[in-house]
This record gives structure tokens, C-alpha cells and sequence, in this order.
């Protein structure tokens, strides 16, 4: 297992390199031109040129990726061309709210979705089956950003309870940072109870029909014990794939989300940073998600082998 | 029965148990929440032309003069100028009891590098740096001192520059730094500090009543008189999406909205909590040719333009509510000094039969216009369907190309053929500030090469701006404004699609919001 492990681990190296690759060229070769945004609307060319030397893109292109990979490799991401920052630095202040969203709306979806996919497999074809299934066609349809309008209109503008956008930070006192995440983890976790319920559901569904099942029935096992002892533990390693990928795709994907609540995470500032040709951030945060997915992969790799004994690497 | 319990009391756990709690309010401070046209990301408002930077600016630096509400240059910083009688020196006298936010006074040695700086930068400021001034000095810590090589009636004007680059004055420790790099300590002497350990680009930028800053006697009015401030923090919020700045401006978790989109406004007019304020500045459409590539280098096939084009379309499309838009035939602001309908008698009428003879006079053989059109600024993003209607109509081949504004930035500078990744035209807008004089409009720079993009050439143009630069008084000036407007309809460097304004949405409490061509934030109270 540690041999794995430590393969996998070798093994992110050259697809992190092959990211960062992909990821310098293409930016490189879009129609846009930092310098020019930055100088503004009134600049001339003498100001426009001036930044872009200062910046460093007047140089060839692999120069450019030479001085960048040298960069990367001695630990430095880069600064920032338009905020002044260092990019670890701004990606450090915007990790918290996207982790807290992300774990907020993971402990929503897997609370609520596995209890609603255990239900409808166990009552398949009731009334309740009908309407998890119908609801996980809804949380696939609609899009976050009307859920979000949906819920805003209802609890922020009409009932007054929540604030309507905005995070605030748990160093702020936590009663006003669950206010702040209440909203935007419900708009993010409709489709992940979507995804898992289903999931769920389907998985139980085949595992259910097993022999062993009826075994375990014939055996005097109440249904609760069938389903915990017996069924769950074997339809697991589908669940937590998904519930992985979601974890990965909820780091990376709360880019609506983060928008339309104003809450200043690594969503919006992707968006700020590709709105604004910010190569340096847009480089780094590429390589953080890839990392990120990289590494929940493995995870979820490695869980096999404890939820299934059967599954050796 | 136990599953639906579980999952009905989880769906709606995380609502109901945030729902009582309640936010107690913080302290007396009188906090002012706004939420501006766009997020800040770089503070130096020399390094950059951006309008927010320039905001920025307006907050924590101060200027030596500034526009009144009429346009009229006041003294802010200094105290009294002197002029020669040849006109030739400018002897400026700083007020007294000027400090810095680190507490060390504002010397005219701090203001001569500030001006400097700026001057490296600022396209006004090259002008006068370069073709007026023979010496720049600071005789004593009060006082300035410009000596001119010929007179000029710019020279105070410019120092008061309302917009980018506007001559904020700094420190001169930090005015030092390379034009060409952006500073990195945010030190001025205006109104307000920056809080620098609460700027989190992206969230919001903080600013705090300074409260040794001292105003000037008069009362506000635009950039000029007394800066007063009136709340103890200012608080810049980042808010990308705007209904949900609206959303956030009815629930009361901001206090002001600098630029709603007109189409929300109903909603804010319905709301009895909110109210708008209309400055009595404006923006200004306008489409830009590329003088440089075919066939918009063919200048009757550009007077072609002014006929097939009308303002009131583009109006009706963008801004929609007449009470946000009106007809203005000029370059220069309608209502400001220069404003002149000078040689635009028949022009953008809409007439295409006009358009279509000129063409045909013009021998234009159907080359398509490759027309450049944003689509992610909602105020711009109408603009190009109807040029291109209303050329199509008037005899052009229109090759519209749809595309975010920072890719448009980015393509405008290119010189190449429209069919080889070039262009020959797009729309876009402009403040009042930007445009109030024939020196200040970019874009009747047609010193071809040194021009902005679309690279007009025109020397009877540049002569007349230069005169325009020399010209003693107001009269004189009016008059070469009118000439140069002539020529520049002529030539077609570009052409004027209407105005229009944006409204500033506040809550009720708010007050003294100040009429001026960027949003200032000294005067306003809230109670």
C-alpha cells in the first residue's frame, strides 16, 4: 500500500508539469493583452508598452515559461500583475471561504442525500421513491444561480432571516459566519443530493438483490441491520466516489456561487483573475485544482481498500 | 416514517437553526457601505487609467486644483496663485497645516516629484511637461514655482484634471518610484486613509475619516471646496453581481450603489427605503474607426458613417428610459463650455440614402467592416447590433465580432488588415471629465502614430490642439474647440452616439452626496 501510495505521489509530478504546460501556452496564445487592460482605457501605446515591459511580456514566449517554471520549482508562484500581491497570498486569503462553503455544502448533501437514497431504494417504486427521483432531476436541471435567486428572495429579502450576500470570516465570531453559509450552501448542495441521492439509490438497488441479502434476511436480521451490516457497506465504494468527485468539483466549481453571494473565495477570484488576463493567479490556481483533484483521487483510491477488503493495490 | 422525519428536519436544519440568531450592532461608528462599478485591484492611480483606481485616488490623495461644479479651476491644495504678468511664472502657495497620513507635513517639494511623476504618465501632463514648462522648482517648503516657455491657458486646468490620470499629489519618498512601476505604499493627504490591512481584493477596501485632514473653507462642489467628511468609515464592498447589489442596497447590507444597471432601476424606484441621485455628469458613446486599414482609411467612406448612423437608437437600446439619455450633437459635453453642434448639420440623421451615395462616390467595393463588439458590459453590449443595422442598412457589409472588453483591449492595439486579426471599428463610452476640451478628448488625437488606436492622422487637427493649448482665455479657447470639432468630424476621428447617465441608488438615511464627475464620498452623511 505505501509503495502505491508513493508511486501515486511520483506520479502527480509529470501531470503536474504537463498542467502547467497546457496551462502557460494556452493563456498565452488567447487574444488578450494584460499590459493594456492594466494601463486603461485612456493610455497610449508609450504607457501600454511601458507595463507590458515592466511585466516582463515583452520577452519571448519561452523565456517567459522558463522564468515561470524557475519560479515554481524554488516555491514562488508569482505575483500578481494587477493586485500587488504575491498569488500564494491572495489564494491564502481566499481558501477559507471556499473551504467552508465546500465543507458546509458537503455535510448538507451527504446528510440529506444518502438517508433520501437509502429510502428510495428501500421503498423503490412509493410515492417518496417517485419524488426523490423527480427532485434529483430537478437539482440536475435547474441551474445554482436560480436556485440562489429562489432562496435569496425568500429568506433573505421577504423573511429578513439571512444576510442576502457576503461572507463572514469564523475569526468573526461563528454565528455570523453559519448566517453567511447557510444560502450558499443550499444553492450549491441541491445538486449534489441530486448526484449522491441517485447514486445512492442506484447502488443500494443492485446490492439489494444480492444473495447474500436474502441470506441475511432469512438469517432474522431486522432491515436496519440488513442495511447497515450488510448492504450499505457493499454499495459504498460508488457513494464515495461520487461524494469525492463532488469534493473536488464543489473546490473548484463554486464559481457561480461565490458570484452571485459575493463571497470572496477561490471562485470569484478565479473569475476576477480570467476576466483580467491575471496570468500569475490564473497559472497557480490551475496547478492548485489540479493538485487538489489529483489528490482526492488518490483518496478515494486509497478508501477502496478499507470499504471493500477485497480491493488490494 | 423515520426516514422522512430525518430527511425533512435535515433539509431544514440548517435555515430554521440559523434564523433567530440576530446580528447586534457593532458600535457607534457611522460605517458607509458602497458597492462601485468594479473591485479595486491596483491603487496607484498614476500607473493606471482605470476609473476605479482613479476613485481610489480621489479618496486618499489630494490635488493642487480642482473643477468646481462649473468646471471652473479652483485652488484645493494651494492657497493663492500667483501669475506674471507675461504669464509666464506661476507662483502656487500651499495652505497651511497639510499633512500626510503618516503625520509628516505636505512640502512643495513632495508636490514638484508628484508632478513629475504624474507628468510621465498622463498625456496632458506630457504636453505641458514637455512643450510649456522650462522649470519646475521648490523655492521654499510652501511654495511652488512654474516658469513657462510660452504662455499656455492649460497649465492650471491640467493640474486640476478631474479624470485619468488626475495629478494626486504623494509623498515624494513614494513619488519617486519609476513611472512605470506601481507604488506600494498608499500614503496621501486627502480625506480619507486607506485601511491597508483590510484591502482584500476581491471582498472590499476600507477607508477611514482622516482626521487631521484639513478642508477648505468653501463649500463642496465637485472636486473643489471644502472635503468634509461626515462618516468615519467607508467601506468599498465587492459585489460582482448587480441585482444582488440591488438585493443587498433593499435589505439594508449597503448603504450605496454607484452605477445600477438602468434596467434595475424600476426596482429601486419601487422600493420606498431607496432613492437615486443623477449627477449632472454623463457618459458618452461613441463608435472609433481605424483610420489606418481599409476601408474605413478612405475618409468619405467614414463620412459615410455620420449619416447612416442616429444617436437616438443607440440610446433607446442602451440606456432604454428617456429620463437617462439625451440627443447631443458634440464631442464635448453638451452643457459644458465647449460643447458646440458646429458641423454637424445633417449628420447622424439616419439617413442612409445620404450614406449609400457616399458610398458609391467612394468607390467601396463590399470590403466588410469587421466591427468589434463587447458583450460582457451590459451598458456597451447593445451598442454594436445597432451599428451594425443601421451601416448594413446604409450600404456597409458589417462583419460583426462578438467578444469579452478585455479582448477588445486587447485587438484594439493591433495594426494589422481587419481580415488578419485587425479591425476597423467598436463602440464604447466615455466620462465627461475625459472629453471636456479638445486637448483632453483622446481621440481627437490624430498625431497618427503617437494617436491612441485607430491612429487618426490630421495635422491641421494637432495644429489646432496646440493652438488650443496657447490660447490665452475662454473665448479664444471656445473658439479653436469649434474649429477643431469641425475638422474632427472631417476627418471622422470618431463619432459621438449620445448621452446618457447613470444614476448613484442610495438608502433614504443617505445624504450630501456630491454632484461631481466621479464619485467623491466627503459631504455625504448618514443618519
Amino acid at each position: 500500500m505505501f509503495g502505491y501510495i508513493l508511486r501515486r505521489l511520483v506520479s502527480t509530478i509529470p501531470v503536474m508539469f504537463i498542467v502547467a504546460l497546457i496551462v502557460f501556452l494556452m493563456l498565452r496564445l488567447t487574444p488578450s493583452d494584460p499590459a493594456a487592460i492594466i494601463a486603461g482605457d485612456n493610455a497610449d501605446a508609450q504607457q501600454v508598452e511601458m507595463i507590458r515591459q515592466q511585466l516582463g511580456l515583452d520577452k519571448p514566449i519561452f523565456v517567459q515559461l522558463f522564468v515561470w517554471l524557475k519560479s515554481i520549482l524554488s516555491g514562488d508562484l508569482g505575483e500578481s500583475f494587477f493586485f500587488k500581491k504575491t498569488v500564494t497570498s491572495l489564494i491564502a486569503d481566499r481558501i477559507e471561504p471556499t473551504l467552508a462553503l465546500a465543507a458546509f455544502t458537503l455535510v448538507i448533501a451527504v446528510s440529506v442525500a444518502v438517508p433520501l437514497g437509502v429510502f428510495a431504494a428501500m421503498r423503490r417504486g412509493s410515492l417518496l421513491d417517485r419524488l426523490v427521483m423527480g427532485f434529483s432531476v430537478m437539482g440536475f436541471s435547474v441551474p445554482a444561480f436560480v436556485i440562489g435567486y429562489a432562496l435569496i428572495y425568500i429568506f433573505a429579502i421577504k423573511l429578513q432571516w439571512l444576510p442576502v450576500q457576503g461572507y463572514s470570516r469564523i475569526a468573526n465570531g461563528i454565528e455570523p459566519w453559519v448566517r453567511s453559509l447557510v444560502l450558499p450552501s443550499l444553492t450549491l448542495a441541491v445538486i449534489y443530493i441530486a448526484l449522491i441521492a441517485r447514486m445512492t439509490r442506484t447502488s443500494l438497488l443492485e446490492v439489494l438483490g444480492e444473495d447474500y441479502i436474502r441470506t441475511a434476511y432469512s438469517r432474522g436480521l431486522t432491515p436496519l441491520q440488513v442495511l447497515t451490516r450488510h448492504a450499505l457497506p457493499n454499495a459504498a465504494v460508488p457513494i464515495v466516489t461520487v461524494i469525492g468527485l463532488g469534493v473536488a468539483l464543489l473546490i473548484g466549481g463554486v464559481v457561480v456561487t461565490e458570484s452571485v453571494f459575493a463571497i470572496p473565495g477561490i471562485g470569484r477570484l478565479t473569475v476576477d483573475a480570467v476576466l483580467a488576463r491575471d496570468y500569475p493567479t490564473i497559472q497557480a490556481i490551475i496547478l492548485l485544482f489540479s493538485f487538489v483533484y489529483v489528490m482526492i483521487n488518490l483518496i478515494i483510491d486509497v478508501s477502496y481498500t478499507l470499504l471493500d477488503p477485497r480491493i488490494r493495490y | 416514517m423515520r426516514f422522512r422525519k430525518f430527511a425533512l428536519a435535515t433539509a431544514l436544519g440548517a435555515v430554521v437553526a440559523a434564523a433567530p440568531l440576530a446580528t447586534a450592532p457593532a458600535s457607534a461608528e457611522t460605517v458607509l457601505k458602497a458597492v462601485m462599478h468594479s473591485d479595486v485591484k491596483i491603487i496607484d492611480p498614476i500607473w493606471t487609467t482605470a476609473y476605479i483606481s482613479r476613485n481610489v485616488g480621489y479618496m486618499i490623495y489630494d490635488t493642487l486644483f480642482a473643477l468646481d461644479a462649473k468646471n471652473d479651476v479652483k485652488p484645493q491644495m494651494v492657497d493663492k496663485v500667483d501669475i506674471s504678468a507675461d504669464k509666464l511664472t506661476y507662483t502656487m502657495t500651499l495652505r497651511d497645516g497639510l499633512l500626510w497620513h503618516d503625520g509628516q507635513p505636505v512640502t512643495s517639494e513632495d508636490c514638484v516629484q508628484s508632478l513629475k511623476r504624474w507628468s510621465a504618465k498622463d498625456s496632458l501632463g506630457q504636453k505641458i511637461f514637455t512643450g510649456f514648462i522650462s522649470e519646475i522648482s521648490a523655492p521654499d517648503a510652501k511654495t511652488i514655482v512654474i516658469k513657462l516657455k510660452e504662455p499656455t491657458g492649460l497649465l492650471l486646468f491640467a493640474l486640476g484634471k478631474p479624470s485619468s490620470n488626475v495629478p494626486f499629489m504623494m509623498p515624494k519618498r513614494i513619488a519617486e518610484t519609476d513611472p512605470g512601476k506601481q507604488i506600494s505604499e498608499f500614503i496621501g493627504s486627502g480625506p480619507f486613509v486607506l485601511k491597508r490591512d483590510e484591502w482584500k481584493p476581491g471582498d472590499k477596501i476600507v477607508f477611514t475619516k482622516f482626521d487631521k485632514y484639513k478642508p477648505r473653507s468653501e463649500p463642496a462642489s465637485a472636486f473643489a471646496g471644502g472635503k468634509v467628511v461626515k462618516v468615519d468609515r467607508v467601506e468599498w464592498l465587492a459585489i460582482a453581481d448587480a441585482q444582488q447589489a440591488v438585493n443587498a442596497l433593499s435589505a439594508g447590507e449597503i448603504d450605496y450603489m454607484e452605477q445600477p444597471p438602468h434596467d434595475l432601476l424600476p426596482l429601486i424606484k419601487a422600493d420606498a427605503n431607496l432613492k437615486t441621485f443623477v449627477s449632472s455628469a454623463t457618459g458618452q458613446f461613441t463608435m472609433r474607426p481605424n483610420s489606418l486599414v481599409p476601408p474605413l482609411n478612405n475618409p468619405k467612406i467614414k463620412q459615410a458613417l455620420w449619416y447612416a448612423l442616429n444617436q437616438e437608437d443607440f440610446l433607446k437600446a442602451t440606456v432604454g428610459n428617456a429620463e437617462y439619455y439625451k440627443v447631443c450633437k458634440s464631442y464635448f459635453p453638451c452643457g459644458t463650455p465647449f460643447s458646440t453642434t458646429a458641423g454637424m448639420d445633417g449628420l447622424l440623421t439616419g439617413n442612409a440614402k445620404k450614406a449609400q451615395e457616399l458610398l458609391k462616390e467612394a468607390g467601396y467595393d463590399g470590403t466588410p467592416i469587421v466591427l468589434m463588439a463587447s458583450t460582457d458590459l451590459p451598458i456597451l453590449t447593445n451598442l454594436g447590433p445597432v451599428a451594425k443595422q443601421l451601416m448594413e442598412r446604409a450600404g456597409f457589409k458589417v462583419d460583426m465580432q462578438s467578444m469579452d472588453w478585455q479582448t477588445l483591449v486587447a485587438r484594439r492595439n493591433k495594426k494589422d488588415p481587419a481580415n488578419a486579426g485587425g479591425w476597423n471599428a467598436f463602440n464604447t463610452a466615455w466620462v465627461s471629465a475625459d472629453i471636456l476640451n479638445p486637448v483632453l478628448t483622446a481621440y481627437m488625437n490624430a498625431a497618427c502614430d503617437k494617436a491612441l488606436f485607430g491612429w487618426p492622422c490630421d495635422e491641421k487637427l494637432e495644429k489646432l490642439r496646440n493652438d488650443f493649448m496657447k490660447a490665452p482665455d475662454l473665448e479664444a479657447q471656445k473658439k479653436i474647440a469649434t474649429e477643431a470639432q469641425v475638422e474632427a468630424i472631417a476627418y471622422t476621428t470618431h463619432i459621438p452616439l449620445g448621452e446618457y447617465s447613470v444614476p448613484v441608488a442610495m438608502r433614504k438615511n443617505i445624504d450630501g452626496v456630491i454632484d461631481a464627475a466621479a464619485p467623491v464620498f466627503w459631504n455625504i452623511t448618514k443618519k
